[in-house]
C-alpha cells in the first residue's frame, strides 16, 4: 500500500464515520425534541411541583389527617384522592374512584420511602416522607386494580398491597351525596 | 508475564470469589420468590440476601475488576514499572477490610437496607463505614492511575497516550467524581444518624445525592468492558481498531455526560421539580451517543478482521469471523445484550415512558441485562485474556470457555426477558414473595418461573467460570509473551492535546454536575422542615 492509498482510505474512513456520527446526533436530538413537545403540548410529564409536609405531624392537623383521607367529589365534578403510605399499608387500603373522571391523587408517607403503583395503568409515583406526591389519573374501565407499594420499605414490604376500585360515575355520585370522604375499605 | 501479577491476581480472585457468593444468593432469591420455591417463613432473610447481593455486585466486584485491569493496563500499555505498588496493596486491603466490615452487619440482619441505602431506613453504622472503606480503597487506585500516567508523560513529552491507558484514566476520574454523591449522602446524612448523633434525616435530599452516584456508577462498571471492546477484541481476533480518534472521543463523552444525568432515577419523586427532570432526561439521551459511536467503530473493526481473513460481500464477511475464539463470542453476546438493554434504557430515561415501568421488575430486568449481561460477560473475557499473562500458564480448554459464555448469554436472556415482561404487567420490585394464588397475579407465575430457571443457568455458568480460572492456575507452564493492546488502522503519530489529556474534560464534568445538581441540592438543603425521623432496622 502506498502512502497515497493510506491517505485516501483514511479519508474514506473519516467520511463514513462522520456520517454515522451525524445520524446518531440527529436520532438523539430528535428524541429530546419529541419529549419536550409531548411534555409541553400534551402536558405529559412527571410531577412538576415540590410541596413539603411534616410526617411527624400529618396525623394531627392539615391535609392528611385521618378524617380527610379518601376520595372526595369536588364542585367542578373532578375527584381528589388523599392517601398516605406507612409501614406496611396504605390508608385507605382500598381507594374508590369513578370511571372517566379526572382524578388528582395526593399522597405522602408517614415514615419511610414508599411508592404507589396501580397495575395496568401508568399511575406510578414515589412517596417520600416530608414531601407530597401529586399525580393526575383517569380510569377508562371499571373494575378492581391492584396497588402494590413499589419501593422497599423494610421487612414487611412484600405485604403492602392496596386496591383501587373504579366504579360507575352515577354510583360514585350517589355515594358522595352524603359528603365526607369515600373509600372501599371493608367492602 | 506481568510484573505485578500477584497484585492483579489478588484483585481478580477476590472480585470473582465475592461474585460467586453474590451470584449464589441471587439465584436463591430468584428461586425463593418464584412459584417453584416455597414461601419464606421469614421474609427478612430475603432482604438480607438482597442487600448482600447488591452491595457486592454494585460496589465490590466491578470496582476490583476495574482496579486489577487498570493496574494491568498501566503496566503493559505504558510499558513502565507500576509506581506505588505498596499503595496499591494498601488500597486492596482497605477494600477487603471494608467488604468484611459491611458484610457482618448484613449477615446479622442489622443492615437490611439494600445497597441503595433508602434513608430514613437506617442500618448498623458498620455497614456504611464498610462501604466507605471500599470507596476509599478504590480512590487510592484513582490516584495511582493519575500518578502513573504523569510519570509516563514526563518520560514521553507530547507522545500520544496509549488508548487503553487514556480510557482507563478517564474511567478512574469518572469513578472518583461519581462516588462523591453517595459519599456526601453517607458522611453528611446517614452515618451521623446511624452513629446516634442525629435522629432525623432529609430523605428527599438523600435520594438526590444518591442519584448523583447511581447512574454514573453504571458507566464506571462499563469502562473495563468498553476498554476491552476497543483495546483487546480487535487484537484478539486479528483486526485493527477502525479509528483511534473516535475511540478517544467516546471515552471523553462518557466522562463528561455520564455524570450530570442521574436525576432520571427521580422522575417519580416529589422532591425534584419538572425542569431539572427534563434537563436530566435530555442529558441522558446524550449519553447514548458514545455508545452509538462505539457500536459503529467496533463493528467496523470486527469487519476489518473478517476481511483480513478473506471475508467477502455486504454481510458475507460475518461468516469469516473467528467464531471459535472466545473473545469473538463474548463480544457478539455482549453487543446483543447491549442492544436490548440499551433500547430498554431509552424507555427508562424517557420523560414520559418511565412512569409505566418505574420501580417495576422491568428495571431489575434492565440493569441485569446491561450490567450482568453486556458488561460482566466482557469481564469474563478480560479474565480469560489476561489469565495466561498472570499465571504463566495457558488456558487450554477453549470448548469449556465457549460453553461458559453460551450459558451466561442464554441464562441472562432467559432470566431478563420474562423479567421485563412482568414489569410491564406492573409487578413491583424487591418483594420477598408474591401471592400467585391471587387471580390478578397468577398470570405472572409462568414468567417468574422462567426467570428463576434462568438464574440457575447463570449460576451454572458462574461456577464453570471459576473452575476454568482455578484450573488455569495449575495448567502446564507456557510463556504468553508481553501483554499487548490492539493497534488502530491508522496508528496516531500525534494526537491533539484535547484528546490526549483529561483536564479540560474533568473540568467540564465538574461544571456540568454543578449546573445540573447545584440548584436542586441547594434548595433541598435550605428547605426547612423536610428532615424526618430515622427508622432503625434490625434494632428491635
Amino acid at each position: 500500500m502506498s502512502a497515497e492509498d493510506t491517505h485516501g482510505s483514511a479519508e474514506v474512513a473519516a467520511r463514513v464515520e462522520r456520517r454515522w456520527a451525524t445520524i446518531a446526533v440527529i436520532i438523539i436530538v430528535g428524541m429530546a425534541l419529541l419529549a419536550a413537545f409531548a411534555g409541553i403540548h400534551r402536558a405529559t410529564m412527571p410531577q412538576p411541583r415540590v410541596e413539603t409536609t411534616d410526617p411527624s405531624r400529618i396525623h394531627l392537623s392539615g391535609e392528611f389527617v385521618e378524617s380527610n383521607l379518601g376520595s372526595v367529589l369536588e364542585a367542578n365534578g373532578n375527584v381528589t384522592v388523599r392517601a398516605i403510605g406507612q409501614q406496611y399499608s396504605f390508608t385507605p387500603a382500598c381507594i374508590v374512584v369513578p370511571v372517566d373522571t379526572p382524578i388528582t391523587l395526593r399522597a405522602t408517607s408517614a415514615d419511610v420511602v414508599h411508592g404507589i403503583l396501580v397495575q395496568g395503568t401508568n399511575v406510578n409515583t414515589m412517596l417520600v416522607p416530608g414531601y407530597i406526591s401529586e399525580q393526575l389519573m383517569r380510569f377508562t374501565r371499571t373494575g378492581d386494580y391492584l396497588m402494590p407499594c413499589q419501593e422497599f420499605c423494610s421487612f414487611g414490604h412484600e405485604g403492602m398491597w392496596g386496591k383501587v376500585q373504579v366504579i360507575d360515575k352515577t354510583d360514585f355520585a350517589n355515594r358522595a351525596k352524603g359528603g365526607g370522604r369515600l373509600s372501599c375499605v371493608g367492602q | 508475564m506481568l510484573a505485578n501479577r500477584k497484585l492483579i491476581l489478588a484483585h481478580f480472585w477476590f472480585a470473582f470469589a465475592v461474585f460467586g457468593v453474590a451470584l449464589t444468593l441471587g439465584a436463591w432469591q430468584m428461586f425463593i420468590r418464584s412459584p417453584i420455591g416455597t414461601w419464606l417463613s421469614n421474609p427478612e432473610l430475603y432482604y438480607r440476601s438482597l442487600t448482600a447481593h447488591g452491595t457486592v455486585m454494585g460496589y465490590v466486584f466491578p470496582t476490583l475488576v476495574a482496579m486489577g485491569f487498570g493496574y494491568a493496563i498501566s503496566e503493559s500499555a505504558l510499558e513502565q514499572r507500576l509506581v506505588g505498588v505498596r499503595w496499591a496493596w494498601a488500597g486492596f486491603w482497605l477494600i477487603v477490610a471494608g467488604s468484611i466490615m459491611a458484610v457482618i452487619p448484613i449477615a446479622l440482619g442489622r443492615a437490611s437496607v439494600l445497597y441503595t441505602f433508602y434513608p430514613p431506613l437506617i442500618g448498623n453504622v458498620f455497614y456504611y463505614l464498610g462501604v466507605v472503606l471500599v470507596v476509599v480503597g478504590s480512590w487510592v487506585w484513582v490516584a495511582l492511575m493519575a500518578v502513573n500516567l504523569r510519570v509516563w508523560r514526563k518520560a514521553h513529552p507530547g507522545a500520544p497516550v496509549p488508548l487503553a491507558m487514556f480510557a482507563n484514566v478517564a474511567g478512574s476520574y469518572l469513578w472518583a467524581w461519581t462516588a462523591v454523591g453517595a459519599a456526601l449522602e453517607l458522611l453528611l446524612q446517614i452515618i451521623p444518624v446511624a452513629a446516634g448523633l442525629k435522629a432525623t434525616i432529609d430523605a428527599g435530599l438523600a435520594r438526590v445525592f444518591f442519584s448523583w452516584t447511581l447512574h454514573a456508577i453504571v458507566y464506571f462498571w462499563l469502562m473495563p468492558t468498553y476498554i476491552a471492546y476497543y483495546a483487546i477484541v480487535p487484537r484478539a481476533i486479528g483486526g485493527r481498531v477502525y479509528s483511534d480518534t473516535m475511540a478517544r472521543i467516546s471515552f471523553i463523552l462518557f466522562l463528561v455526560v455520564a455524570m450530570p444525568i442521574g436525576m432520571h432515577h427521580t422522575f417519580a419523586d416529589p422532591q425534584v421539580g419538572a425542569g431539572f427532570k427534563f434537563i436530566h432526561s435530555a442529558f441522558t439521551a446524550l449519553v447514548a451517543l458514545p455508545t452509538l459511536l462505539t457500536v459503529f467503530t467496533i463493528c467496523a473493526s470486527v469487519e476489518i478482521a473478517a476481511r483480513l481473513r478473506g471475508g467477502r460481500g455486504l454481510f458475507g464477511w460475518i461468516r469469516a469471523l473467528p467464531w471459535d475464539n472466545p473473545m469473538m463470542l463474548a463480544l457478539a453476546f455482549s453487543f446483543v445484550m447491549l442492544g436490548f438493554g440499551g433500547a430498554g434504557g431509552l424507555i427508562n430515561m424517557s420523560y414520559q415512558l418511565d412512569a409505566s415501568i418505574h420501580n417495576t421488575q422491568w428495571i431489575t430486568g434492565h440493569f441485569h441485562l446491561i450490567f450482568g449481561g453486556a458488561i460482566v460477560i466482557m469481564y469474563f473475557a478480560i479474565a480469560y485474556d489476561l489469565w495466561p499473562h498472570l499465571t504463566g500458564r495457558e488456558l487450554t480448554d477453549l470448548r469449556l470457555i465457549r460453553t461458559q459464555l453460551w450459558l451466561w448469554f442464554v441464562g441472562m436472556i432467559v432470566t431478563t426477558f420474562p423479567w421485563h415482561w412482568v414489569g410491564i404487567l406492573g409487578m413491583p420490585r424487591r418483594m420477598a414473595y408474591f401471592d400467585f394464588g391471587d387471580p390478578a397475579i397468577a398470570p405472572q407465575a409462568l414468567s417468574v418461573t422462567f426467570s428463576a430457571i434462568g438464574g440457575f443457568i447463570l449460576l451454572t455458568s458462574g461456577i464453570i467460570f471459576l473452575v476454568i480460572l482455578a484450573r488455569g492456575m495449575r495448567a502446564p507452564q507456557a510463556d504468553a509473551g508481553p501483554y499487548r493492546f490492539a493497534l488502530a488502522v491508522h496508528q496516531p503519530a500525534t494526537v491533539p492535546v484535547a484528546l490526549n489529556t483529561h483536564a479540560l474534560w474533568v473540568a467540564l464534568m465538574i461544571a456540568l454536575t454543578i449546573t445540573n445538581y447545584g440548584y436542586p441540592i441547594l434548595t433541598l438543603a435550605l428547605t426547612e422542615g423536610t428532615s424526618v425521623p430515622a427508622v432503625y432496622v434490625g434494632a428491635q
